[in-house]
């Protein structure tokens, strides 16, 4: 059996409980989603390969299967370690094309595509669209942005680090397109914050 | 509790269902008011008997949750047990009647009069997802009205409720707007719960299995009800309390008690009702009754 050796992709684990994992991984998204920038908890055990996080392992396992492509920046796709992980565990298609993506995750934050090289859907259909899961060392020490909208009362801040420069006209120029537009979901480590479309964004204390 | 039903998978849905499901709920969650496509499955239930929402409540369960479910505020009627033994069968999830302890209450067609926290998710079964739809038939047409924010039509249809009876006669799933875009259906909740809907601190998910869409209303999301200037938004009054529990500004049932027109109104939601008489609250038609009848020892 050589070739299940421990450093073969296949080999590294999914949830060792799939369903109350995937369930509990799930809840944290949609109340991320539900709370724009407040901090939900991922408590998932999982050994993805470097240098994807168990975060965002835990949220692809979960949401993902035969029936979603993924799309992987270049940081996911210096080896195909990463792509055959994830093939192996969800059997989802990954696609080279970010438009083409229903889930897109990042690992090079500071150098985030342009939300519309995403899918975006259509104002008849806004859900045919991609979540953006993007893998941060640290959701705090960032410059500082104030969140408002659906889900959020009154205001909420978010700090996460690195973001790309322009990230306010980004998410600005995403609110404008509602109902289209991209999702968010940002992680690091095993914390997560939710940014989704409806979300208005501007930099605090400026 | 009963004991779990062997041979299902955790709430009853095989994992690739959920996890579709669950798709639909995080672009619903995002996109509020948004009817998103669901692959609706074929439920141990006719439609009409809830399968929207059981999917949505098979989706979201976890083994900690506890469960309420209410069939037009009661906890005892035919499709809220019936949905309440399924969940404790095939999920073995803790169930109460409690709505403060719930952590995921499935309604058919109320909101419980207990306001909602933080944390909860209500989970609302939905006949007729589209508000639009008695007003034009065709998904293509309601699609794109919805695309374009054209909502003409129903303040029409609302104008010609006044034109016709003075005021605007729509009793039930009276249309909203969610976060000043999308038209919503409430589900054929009374418009008496419509204003507990806006800026609810609890997850608002509404599912529909017939016609496979599930849509939501994040907590803290501004939710109006339609109307205008001159003919504002009101709720439903009553002239009496309840009969039972004395609560005023409660949605109250009417029953009929004899065939010579006697009448009386009590709460719909009946905890709420139970809850008032445990505490010594007693309405003008409660007479020599005992306040509270225990329930029977949790199942």
């Amino acid at each position: 059996m050589d070739t299940l050796s421990p450093a073969h992709p296949h080999s590294l684990s999914g949830f060792a409980r799939p369903v109350a994992e995937s369930q509990s991984t799930f809840h944290a998204a949609m109340m991320a989603l539900a709370r724009p920038g407040q901090r939900q908890t991922l408590a998932a055990s999982l050994t993805p390969p470097a240098p994807l996080s168990e975060g965002v392992a835990a949220l692809a396992l979960a949401l993902c299967d035969f029936e979603t492509t993924i799309w992987l920046d270049p940081a996911f796709t210096v080896s195909d370690e990463i792509a055959s992980y994830l093939r192996f565990h969800t059997g989802a298609r990954i696609v080279t094309s970010p438009a083409q993506a229903n889930f897109a995750l990042v690992g090079e934050t500071a150098a985030l595509p342009a939300f519309d090289a995403f899918a975006l859907g259509t104002l008849d259909y806004p859900d045919r669209s991609t979540t953006l899961i993007l893998q941060l060392p640290s959701l705090d020490g960032g410059p500082p942005f104030a969140l408002s909208g659906p889900g959020v009362a009154g205001e909420v801040s978010l700090a996460a680090h690195p973001l790309p420069p322009d990230f306010e006209a980004r998410m600005q120029a995403n609110r404008a397109v509602f109902p289209r537009g991209v999702d968010l979901l940002i992680v690091a480590g095993l914390s997560l914050i939710g940014l989704p479309r409806s979300t208005s964004i501007r930099k605090a204390g400026g | 509790m009963t004991t779990l039903h062997p041979g299902y998978n955790f709430a009853y849905l095989d994992e690739q269902t959920k996890r579709m499901i669950r798709r639909a709920i995080l672009k619903a969650v995002a996109i509020p008011g948004y009817q998103v496509p669901f692959a609706s499955r074929e439920m141990p239930m006719p439609y009409g008997w809830g399968t929207g929402g059981v999917q949505v409540t098979a989706a979201i369960l976890g083994e900690g949750d506890v469960l309420k479910v209410i069939d037009q505020g009661s906890d005892d009627t035919t499709n809220a047990v019936s949905i309440r033994k399924f969940f404790e069968k095939t999920a073995g999830v803790e169930t109460t009647t409690e709505t403060a302890r719930a952590t995921v209450i499935q309604t058919r067609h109320r909101i419980p009069e207990t306001a909602l926290q933080e944390g909860q998710t209500i989970v609302y079964q939905v006949p007729i997802p589209e508000p639009l739809r008695f007003l034009e038939p065709r998904e293509t047409e309601t699609r794109t009205m919805h695309g374009l924010e054209e909502y003409g039509l129903m303040h029409v249809k609302l104008y010609e409720d006044i034109a016709t009876h003075g005021h605007i006669a729509t009793t039930y799933a009276y249309p909203v707007k969610v976060n000043g875009r999308y038209l919503m259906d409430p589900s054929p909740t009374p418009k008496f719960d419509n204003p507990k809907m806006d800026m609810s601190p609890a997850l608002q998910l509404f599912g529909a299995g017939r016609e496979k869409r599930i849509y939501a209303i994040p907590p803290y999301t501004k939710v109006v009800s339609l109307d205008f200037e001159d003919h504002p938004f009101e709720v439903n009054k009553f002239d009496k309390p309840c009969a039972l529990c004395a609560a005023e500004g409660v949605y109250l049932d009417e029953v009929i008690l004899d065939d010579a027109g006697g009448r009386m109104f009590v709460c719909s939601d009946t905890d709420y009702c139970e809850t008032r008489r445990a505490e010594g609250h007693r309405g003008e038609m409660l007479g020599e009754a005992p306040a509270f009848v225990s329930r029977e020892p949790a199942e």
